[in-house]
């Protein structure tokens, strides 16, 4: 299972920072933890199950995106991008 | 003490303060993020707040005293095409219900005092929708006005949309646009549904009356909106986002000119509500205590209302520029409520 890295509110809603979670990409990796964290739901991805626009993914440290592929003991760090922190 | 909810872009701030001097903050909450809409429901005393962080989307949360619960059902069907942009207003019905409006033209209910919500199908399947139209704001359900002691009534306005009547609680939608002219589209345009709204308030005790403010008109409408008549003869400019009605005397509204759609500012730097007692046919200014000149203010359709009514009707709005203004007169004389908050994008009294 890949390791799943939250910060900041995510990392409140569910309840603790790192998480294990199997899924075969992002996306499905993504969906299956809002799934077992029901406080996240709709907060990382939308109504489409896209990746909302300013949140970005890094799988070991390289962007990613809903498609890309997730291997066991991969890291994803899911963060605000700064994009959407306009004044 | 007069209580104040204001939904600003850094987040929400709950005034108190006697009618007359500069309001106190007591507190504020969702530090940081754009809050769009706040109001306490009086049945419950909680407060709603609407938000929608940039990251992570748009939320309804609920609480009393700073602790804060986020509602659920907010949220379009998944797997759709489109995905919930905003949660625009909320509005208690008749029968103990709420009733929230956001973009994509979208009416959510709940039953439970906002912890969870429904979204109204028929309105989101209409077959209509194709041929819908946003607004400079999105698409958005930004005015819900419900027919007291009938909860199955309801008129809702969206922006660009325009009017829509359900005499079913919800179950089937007509539309209420005759007598609308936009002066955005060719005179000898066909008639269109995608009109432009900016506010829809009802008289209470003269239901069938409906007031709106246009995108350039003031309308009237006397038979439950669905057909209209412009009242906006006698204003500066016709041209505002929101309206508010003294629910004792249905033939009273107020707006807040802005001096045009190319220019929305208060006309000349002179900042003054407008108030007509006798249903449009003629408006009178209202300014003694507001700026007067070099004062260019942005008031947003959601950052008006009032509390109380006839002569003990107050009146009081916020704009962009972070000030809100207040009246204990039904709007005869006016005083600083607040200065220097974020841009203001709502104003409810609790």
């Amino acid at each position: 299972m890949a390791v799943v890295l939250l910060r900041g509110p995510l990392k409140t809603l569910a309840d603790g920072g790192v998480h294990r979670i199997a899924g075969a990409t992002v996306g499905e990796l993504l969906k299956e933890l809002e799934r077992a964290k029901p406080p996240l739901d709709g907060w990382i991805l939308d109504e489409r199950d896209r990746i909302r626009r300013h949140i970005n993914v890094f799988v070991n440290g390289e962007r990613g995106d809903a498609d890309t592929p997730v291997s066991s003991d991969d890291q994803v760090d899911v963060l605000p991008a700064i994009s959407g922190g306009g004044a | 003490m007069t209580e104040l909810l204001v939904g600003t872009k850094k987040g929400l701030f709950v005034l108190e303060g006697e009618p007359g001097a500069p309001f106190k903050i007591i507190e504020r909450g969702f530090a940081g993020e754009p809050v769009e809409y706040a109001m306490r429901d009086p049945r419950t005393g909680r407060i709603l707040a609407t938000m929608t962080s940039p990251f992570y989307g748009p939320k309804i949360f609920y609480g009393e005293n700073g602790e804060w619960e986020q509602a659920t059902g907010v949220q379009l069907p998944e797997g759709g095409e489109a995905a919930l942009e905003r949660i625009w207003v909320i509005v208690p019905g008749e029968d103990g219900s709420l009733y929230a409006g956001g973009d994509p033209g979208v009416l959510f209910e709940s039953r439970d005092g906002g912890a969870s919500w429904e979204l109204n199908r028929t309105l989101w399947e209409h077959p209509t929708r194709p041929d819908w139209q946003p607004g400079g704001g999105g698409l958005c359900l930004h005015s819900i006005a419900p027919w007291p002691g009938e909860p199955d009534k309801l008129a809702v306005a969206m922006s660009a949309v325009g009017v829509w009547l359900t005499d079913d609680g919800g179950e089937t939608w007509s539309h209420g646009n005759e007598g609308i002219r936009p002066r955005y589209l060719p005179e000898d345009a066909p008639d269109t549904i995608n009109l432009c709204v900016h506010d829809l308030q009802r008289a209470p005790k003269r239901p069938e009356r409906l007031f709106m403010q246009f995108h350039g008109g003031v309308y009237r409408s006397d038979d439950a909106g669905r057909s209209w008549s412009n009242i906006g003869e006698g204003l500066p400019s016709d041209f505002g986002f929101p309206l508010v009605v003294d629910p004792a005397d249905p033939d009273s509204a107020y707006v807040i000119p802005l001096k045009a759609d190319m220019d929305r500012v208060t006309p000349e730097g002179h900042v003054r509500v407008y108030e007509t007692r006798d249903a449009g046919a003629t408006w009178a200014p209202r300014g003694d205590g507001l700026p007067a000149e070099h004062a260019y203010l942005t008031v947003l359709r959601e950052a008006f209302d009032r509390r109380g009514e006839g002569d003990a009707l107050e009146l009081y709005f916020g704009a962009t520029s972070g000030d809100v203004f207040g009246s204990a007169d039904a709007g005869a004389s006016w005083f600083s409520a607040a200065t220097r908050l974020p841009p203001v994008f709502s104003v409810r009294t609790g």
